[in-house]
């Protein structure tokens, strides 16, 4: 019964499913999927964001606020979303997504009552820069420059 | 002393057999000793030893708490402790001293037990070995027990110059260490794609993982709200169900948690297994695992069976895309989660001030490590508008899908699922590295993350040495809210199993503070 899975497996020496590469994937096995060409990219079907193009990158630096730094950290994106698309070959029509395996309870509201606070002293000792109670931020409407830029865009 | 079991230490402090300055003081020393594991960030110990004062002073009036009052614990350093700094293993936290305890930590607390300290982990919680913090990898005690050490006909030069020491797991390895090196006698650690229980394999202990909702998230640093718990490392099942028995239950402080009674965690001792269904899940029986795991999996198959139990194969017929789903689920919460951590208001702070933005970046770019920039930018990525559906929501859909796997399993009658826990047994640090970080906890989390996703609880039990001489455990997963039934299976297997102690006795002789009774009280089996 149950030992056939043992045995099973030993003999095929197959892993689980046609995508297999899912299972204790390496590295090098995500990477031989060819991103970079589009063959792949046809044939598992349409793909929205299968490259990472220099205006993704950029984009994506500034809704981050983190940056790539360097070649590995495109390359590790790029492997991140090829791994991902795997998810297209799951059929999931009809299927609501889930957001919380809690979904059938009620989230607990506490009564709007004070009973604790009044600890600004301690909050404010995280912080590097204060004055009085408030936290000090450089000013807020300078966009981040482009990387093509050298310095930052001064307001006066 | 520091190798028996929460309740025996309990009743020795009861009895006046050891008190709980000395207990402290011993556990002290011994973190000292081992500081080359590199288990502890932080050692809290003056604090400790003002609890253990205070604990000693219940007890001389008989008004101990409860079963952990004056018992040493120690905490992953991603929950947050008042007064005690709480890194993450991150440089974006370092220096960052939380105004308040965790919810967990409190209940801790409460119940007289002695904080040691805060153990290392990877970045974040983001890794499968402990290797990327930015205080370094931890060490496995394992790497210097006599049982792994005799196998490889090691002759017996100082403990902390082997070169060729093996990984924990992570990523609450510092925990696992410290539990497992006998410095403390439980930890907390987090799991959210098997955090906890990986380490509890690699380095002999139990590793729980409780239900979703049972325990408070309040004061743990997030990672991915809806799959994060706070886990329990003990060196036997008893010791997680106690220290569940304190932590469990609603927490006006964490909406998350459920409102129903729980408790209370007794186990009862199992004498009959003839009415336990055993579910084996034949799609976890992959490639990659080593033929010696699979051959344990197997024989702990066979010991439910034979003693009576019904034992089935079942399907979890998406496991396959589980570690995907997780992989965009984690990455995309990640990515939210880590956007609070600008340098305003607490932690790194760069010394760019032309704009709130450009100080953001820099200060993030400064803070972070290459795998948790990887992770926000992938998830970042996928919650892109064009992206949303197709990654993100599709993932979601994939969650529901392996969700109900699990509940079609234990609807047809299967009360717990047997499963390897790891791939094989701890591999040696020079070869964890070979790989970067997202392909380990890929590989890595196979048999664990799927549980997060669905939310149910999860304990690692370890059942045998491998040909290596090193822990090798097994996983019981359960239905959701079942964990006392879930612990009750796992006690009846860890007495099948008899798994043996570590023997540290080399480790123990280079530590001048203990008596050679002491030593010899160490690393004699309890049971």
């Amino acid at each position: 019964m149950w030992r056939r899975t043992f045995r099973a497996t030993l003999r095929a020496g197959l892993g689980p499913g046609a995508t297999g590469a899912v299972a204790g994937a390496p590295g090098a096995r995500v990477g031989s999927c060819r991103f970079a060409g589009s063959d792949s990219e046809k044939a598992a079907g349409p793909s929205p964001g299968g490259r990472v193009s220099a205006e993704l990158i950029e984009h994506l630096e500034r809704l981050a606020l983190v940056d790539f730094r360097n070649r590995e950290g495109v390359a590790r994106l790029q492997a991140a979303i090829e791994f991902a698309g795997q998810l297209r070959a799951v059929d999931t029509d009809g299927v609501e997504p889930m957001e919380s395996v809690l979904e059938d309870r009620c989230l607990y509201l506490r009564a709007d009552e004070v009973v604790e606070g009044s600890c600004a002293e301690d909050l404010l000792q995280n912080s590097q820069q204060t004055v009085e109670e408030y936290f000090v931020a450089p000013l807020g409407n300078i966009t981040l420059p482009k990387q093509s830029e050298q310095h930052p865009v001064l307001k006066s | 002393m520091l190798g028996l079991s929460l309740r025996e230490v309990s009743a020795a402090l009861k009895q006046g057999q050891v008190s709980p300055m000395e207990l402290c003081q011993k556990c002290l020393s011994l973190i000292k000793e081992t500081k080359f594991l590199n288990a502890y960030i932080t050692v809290a110990e003056e604090k400790a030893l003002k609890q253990a004062e205070e604990s000693e002073k219940r007890y001389e009036k008989g008004q101990a708490l409860g079963v952990l009052d004056g018992i040493p614990v120690a905490v992953k350093d991603n929950f947050s402790t008042a007064g005690i700094e709480t890194t993450c293993a991150s440089s974006m936290l370092k220096g960052y001293i939380p105004p308040y305890n965790a919810t967990v930590v409190q209940k801790l607390l409460d119940q007289g037990a002695v904080l040691l300290g805060k153990t290392n982990l990877d970045e974040f919680a983001m890794g499968s070995g402990s290797t990327d913090g930015i205080f370094g990898p931890v060490r496995n005690p394992w790497s210097y027990s006599k049982q792994y050490r005799e196998k490889r006909k090691q002759s017996h030069h100082r403990a902390d110059e082997d070169s060729n020491w093996l990984i924990t797991g992570g990523s609450s390895g510092g925990s696992a260490a410290a539990v497992s090196a006998f410095t403390c006698f439980a930890a907390l650690g987090s799991d959210t794609g098997g955090s906890t229980r990986n380490p509890a394999a690699l380095c002999g202990l139990v590793g729980l993982k409780p239900t979703y909702g049972l325990v408070s998230r309040y004061g743990l640093i997030p990672l991915v709200n809806s799959m994060d718990v706070p886990g329990i490392l003990t060196r036997c099942v008893d010791d997680a169900a106690i220290v569940l028995g304190v932590l469990a239950g609603h927490d006006p402080k964490d909406s998350t948690t459920t409102q129903d009674p729980v408790g209370p965690f007794i186990l009862p001792i199992l004498r009959d297994v003839s009415k336990l269904c055993i579910g084996i899940p034949k799609e976890y029986n992959v490639p990659e695992l080593s033929s010696e795991m699979q051959a344990f999996w197997s024989k702990a198959a066979d010991l439910f069976a034979s003693k009576g139990a019904k034992v089935v194969e079942v399907s979890l017929p998406h496991t396959s895309y589980s570690i995907v789903c997780y992989h965009v689920l984690c990455t995309a919460e990640v990515a939210s989660n880590m956007a609070r951590f600008d340098g305003l208001e607490y932690g790194h702070r760069c010394n760019v001030n032309v704009s709130t933005e450009a100080m953001y970046a820099a200060t993030r770019r400064e803070g972070f490590n290459d795998v948790v920039r990887g992770r926000i930018l992938s998830g970042n990525f996928f919650l892109l508008r064009e992206n949303y559906d197709d990654y993100f929501v599709k993932a979601q859909k994939v969650r529901r899908l392996i969700a109900n796997d699990f509940v079609k399993v234990f609807n047809s009658g299967v009360d717990v699922l047997l499963t390897p826990t790891t791939l094989s047994d701890a591999v040696p640090y020079l070869e964890f590295i070979k790989e970067d970080n997202r392909t380990r906890s890929a590989q890595d989390d196979i048999f664990t993350q799927s549980v997060n996703m669905a939310g149910l609880p999860a304990v690692n039990v370890p059942m045998a040495l491998s040909s290596q001489g090193l822990p090798v455990g097994l996983q019981l997963i359960g239905r959701a809210f079942s964990d006392q039934q879930l612990l009750t299976v796992a006690k009846w297997f860890e007495e099948q199993v008899q798994f043996p102690v570590i023997q540290l006795q080399e480790l123990v002789d280079n530590c001048p503070t203990f008596s050679q009774h002491e030593k010899l009280g160490l690393v004699s089996l309890k049971r």
